[in-house]
């Protein structure tokens, strides 16, 4: 065991001797895979509101989750205070799920595995920076989006971040530590004119120091967006209802493929036979200029990571290839069961939380096409560059994406915005009407959060402007 | 950990005033849960946790700043509180912070509310575990059609909390609970539905039975089947109880007072009006025996009360805490939220809307031709600008029944609307939901379909 992996674990109060006597605990006859997680999590948010910076919150939180896989069988016990005595506790709690099982004691030797790669490495961490520097970051922004229009009457701005400290024990006895900054700023802007009322957001983070979002025009580019939204709003009209082709912009819209896509295929779901995209890996599901990818590696990004939850490193996977479905997100259970490779999608929310496979970030590749030449194809229907929230039912395959900002086109211009709309589509067939795909590829700002089966995790998404014919567009005008 | 959580606190508060902080309170928090999970009739996980927390929010005259954590070695805990101090001297003065003057009010019976059964707190595994595979089994017994599942789980525990502030109040509160659910799926050719259904409550005695929860699961789940896309138009629209007590949810979030003082809701200033058909009645009781959210004290400890928030449907209060009401000159409603590391924030607990006269079945009979909404799902809901519109799944109506399932459309109105033209009201309220409406019919809404 290398020194900087006694150095994470002195946090935790434990040494060698608890890890082997809980791993030899766990690890019973029969028990085919386990882990145990150790967490601790320094997180801060500094909020501004009327002005003024009335909230500072900062708090610690860890812990050690412990699990015992048999089959498809898992035990799983956590407990926030770590010494040798809980941590046995919750090893035995963990394998009792494998009571009465047969076969042979896996064997394991701890060893300190160094970390393939080094995505996020840390110096400054916003988590660690001094109060006053958020504050003043935080007060600019204010100033600056009541500056951009008098209509701009509320500015709500903050800071959040964190530094998570992971040390993983595999069954094989590996031991992986990750260090993992994160942070995020946001803005969100309200303009009142009369009884109109509307709101604009913005914002942006990743694995990032505090420098990064001061470089360049970077915030200033996110209060001016924030502010612009809210008052382009002010002039929306009233978004149609019913099934139109669509244009979505390049970016932040990939939320799209999150939904559409990403969800059905991981691999719990399709293993079990409850996803839409169950055993369709090879058939055709979507047009053949989509490209669908999802990459834990990329350097700094809010949804990459160096090893996942379960100490598998991140790889770039191949989810879609000119339409044709390559394959599924794979946690280390279900990789197993399913009798193929961890993808390094084993994610978890926090050491209370049971691993599963989840997204890291989620894009579609750049095409041929011009954006604009894309947008001119149309002859009515709505081009959406941004967007709030998602879901989908992975079992029908149905899923959500409303917009946030979004415009008629008529005879191919981009025309009137329009009032907030959920749009509507089927997973499975949404991406077979794709006509075209942007040379225009980009990754969005860094504000992704997932939700699954309780469990939230920061991701990315990413897309180029691409056309969808036939997308359902649920506004009120009929 | 050695001292009592009343110690703890009392001692976290001193350190805090040592620091230098004019004023605090604090919570500690702890609990257990369990929960274990079937699928297809065999076990599948079984999850332990046992969590605690303290959470403490200082004040440096009119700053403040707060903190948690799960840590509390005396030293670490000590330079966190520390460094919480420091941080409230840099956040700005804002003369509506500070703690809420003491109530004179008496606190509500603890014991009364009945919220800890110590048959949930001794429920053995292998008995959760075969109330799980009951359910399931009864919701895959339904129909052949039914032969998939994402499982059937039981879970329970415990909480526990602690709250004391540096004005010497102090309150402590506990209580169990337990759920009973399955998601079963049914295929039939290409197609394929998952629905579920719940019991959840305080007491063990008081859930739902696993044969009345699997059939509920495979009924919602099996009238599913043969989902149609409705076409773009504009009908009635009932929403089912549970998605009216969504609906209901957001309207108390469109009068929290948060975003009336802010004035980002589209009900901010409209006190005293009518926001609603003069059929509704919005009422909040916090001392509903074994209430799912029923408790004695709020986030700021102060004792909670009923509270009647629309009445004949016009707006009688806003939800307020006390830093709220101070903002808008009115007294808290007593039903502050706060999480360990959170600033309060104002919230509701038992939050009822009033029911009607009629079952489900005749609010469908009396509807020519219309839309049963079962399912909401989206973030198109907004209630800075009032707009509504939301991914759906549902029952066509015609001629007064029900005609076949729909799904993959939108409905879309405006929230002030939907609530002004609420028409028909069922009597079918779950008054184990802690937020929950009846049924009720909108009389018109935008369905966007084909």
């Amino acid at each position: 065991m290398s020194t900087s992996t006694d150095t994470a674990l002195a946090r935790f109060g434990v040494g060698t001797p608890a890890l082997d006597s809980a791993l030899g605990a766990l690890l019973a006859k029969g028990v085919d895979d386990g882990d145990l997680y150790f967490e601790h999590a320094v997180s801060e948010g500094i909020s501004l509101d009327e002005g003024l910076v009335k909230r500072a919150a900062r708090s610690v939180n860890q812990g050690v989750g412990v699990r015992a896989v048999i089959g498809d069988k898992t035990g799983y016990a956590t407990s926030d205070e770590i010494d040798p005595t809980r941590l046995l506790e919750a090893a035995k709690a963990a394998k009792a799920i494998a009571d009465g099982a047969s076969g042979e004691r896996r064997p394991y030797r701890l060893t300190t595995r160094t970390a393939a790669q080094d995505l996020y490495p840390t110096r400054d961490d916003v988590v660690d920076q001094p109060l006053d520097e958020k504050l003043s970051l935080l007060q600019q922004i204010d100033v600056r989006a009541r500056a951009y229009d008098p209509r701009i009457k509320q500015v709500q701005a903050s800071v959040a971040s964190e530094r998570r400290t992971i040390v993983i024990v595999d069954a094989d006895g590996n031991v992986t530590v990750d260090e993992r900054p994160l942070a995020r700023v946001s803005v969100s802007c309200i303009a009142i004119d009369g009884n109109n009322r509307q709101a604009g957001s913005s914002g942006g983070g990743g694995r990032v120091e505090f420098g990064w979002f001061t470089d360049g025009d970077r915030w200033q580019h996110w209060v001016d967006e924030a502010a612009r939204r809210a008052i382009l709003k002010l002039g929306a009209v009233e978004a149609p209802a019913g099934t139109m082709d669509v244009v979505l912009g390049p970016g932040w819209p990939g939320i799209l493929l999150h939904e559409a896509v990403g969800h059905g295929l991981e691999g719990d779901f399709n293993r079990k036979g409850t996803s839409a995209f169950s055993g369709r890996v090879g058939q055709l599901v979507a047009s053949e200029l989509v490209t669908v990818i999802d990459d834990g590696t990329i350097a700094d990004r809010r949804g990459s990571l160096n090893v996942d939850d379960e100490g598998t490193a991140t790889q770039r996977n191949v989810l879609i290839e000119n339409g044709v479905l390559k394959g599924y997100l794979q946690d280390r259970l279900n990789a197993r069961l399913m009798g193929v490779a961890p993808t390094g999608n084993g994610r978890r929310q926090s050491y209370a939380h049971v691993p599963m496979p989840r997204m890291t970030n989620t894009f579609m590749l750049a095409g041929q096409s011009d954006p604009e030449e894309i947008i001119r194809s149309v002859k009515r229907g709505i081009y959406a560059v941004a967007f709030g929230g998602g879901q989908v039912d992975i079992t029908s395959g149905k899923f959500t994406f409303s917009g946030s900002e979004a415009y008629l086109i008529e005879d191919g211009k981009v025309t009137a915005p329009v009032k907030g709309a959920t749009f509507i589509g089927n997973g499975p067939d949404c991406l077979t009407r794709v006509t075209a795909v942007g040379h225009d590829m980009s990754l969005d700002d860094g504000i992704g959060t997932c939700g699954k089966a309780g469990q939230s995790v920061p991701v990315g998404v990413g897309m180029p402007t691409i056309r969808i014919n036939a997308l359902t567009v649920g506004g009120v005008a009929v | 950990m050695s001292d009592s959580p009343n110690a703890l606190l009392d001692k976290t508060l001193a350190l805090a005033k040592s620091f230098g902080a004019t004023e605090a309170d604090a919570l500690f928090a702890s609990g257990r849960s369990t929960s274990v999970r079937v699928r297809l009739g065999e076990p599948e996980q079984v999850t332990q946790s046992r969590d605690k927390g303290l959470g403490l929010r200082v004040f440096f005259g009119t700053r403040s700043a707060t903190t948690s954590t799960s840590d509390l070695d005396p030293e670490r805990l000590a330079a966190l509180v520390k460094r919480t101090v420091e941080a409230a001297r840099v956040t700005a003065e804002d003369p509506f912070a500070g703690l809420p003057e003491p109530s004179t009010d008496a606190v509500f019976d603890a014991d009364s509310l009945d919220m800890w059964d110590e048959g949930v707190v001794g429920l053995e595994a292998e008995r959760a575990m075969e109330l799980a595979r009951e359910t399931e089994a009864a919701a895959l017994g339904a129909d052949d059609r039914l032969s998939n599942s994402e499982g059937g789980e039981m879970g329970w525990g415990y909480s526990e909390l602690h709250f004391a502030n540096s004005r010497g109040v102090y309150h402590h509160k506990r209580a169990t609970s337990a759920s009973l659910w399955t998601t079963p799926v049914a295929s039939d050719g290409d197609e394929m539905q998952r629905d579920y259904w719940y019991t959840s409550a305080r007491h063990f005695d008081d859930l739902g039975g696993p044969a009345s929860v699997g059939a509920e699961a495979a009924r919602r789940t099996l009238r599913r089947m043969g989902a149609k896309k409705p076409p773009t138009c504009r009908v009635p629209v009932i929403f089912e109880s549970p998605v009216a007590s969504r609906l209901l949810g957001g309207l108390a979030g469109a009068i929290n007072g948060g975003a009336v003082y802010r004035d980002t809701s589209y009900l901010a200033g409209k006190l005293g009006e009518q926001i609603a058909a003069s059929t509704i009645t919005i009422v909040d009781d916090p001392h509903v025996k074994r209430g799912s959210a029923s408790r004695t004290f709020d986030g700021e400890g102060m004792p909670t009360r009923r509270t009647v928030f629309v009445e004949d449907g016009v707006l009688k209060s806003y939800v307020l805490d006390t830093y709220t009401g101070k903002k808008l000159k009115m007294a808290s409603t007593r039903g502050a939220r706060r999480g360990l590391t959170s600033t309060p924030s104002p919230g509701t607990s038992n939050l009822w809307m009033s029911q009607g006269d009629q079952t489900l079945e005749e609010l469908i009979a009396g509807t020519k031709q219309g839309l049963l909404v079962t399912e909401t799902f989206g973030y198109g809901v907004s209630n800075v600008t009032g707009e509504y519109s939301q991914g759906c799944v549902g029952l066509w109506i015609e001629d007064g029944a029900i005609a076949y399932p729909v799904h993959e459309f939108t409905i879309a109105s405006k929230l002030a609307d939907m609530w002004q033209s609420i028409d028909g009201i069922a009597n079918d309220r779950d008054d184990k939901r802690g937020t929950s409406a009846p049924s009720f019919r909108i009389a018109e809404m935008t369905v966007a379909g084909t």
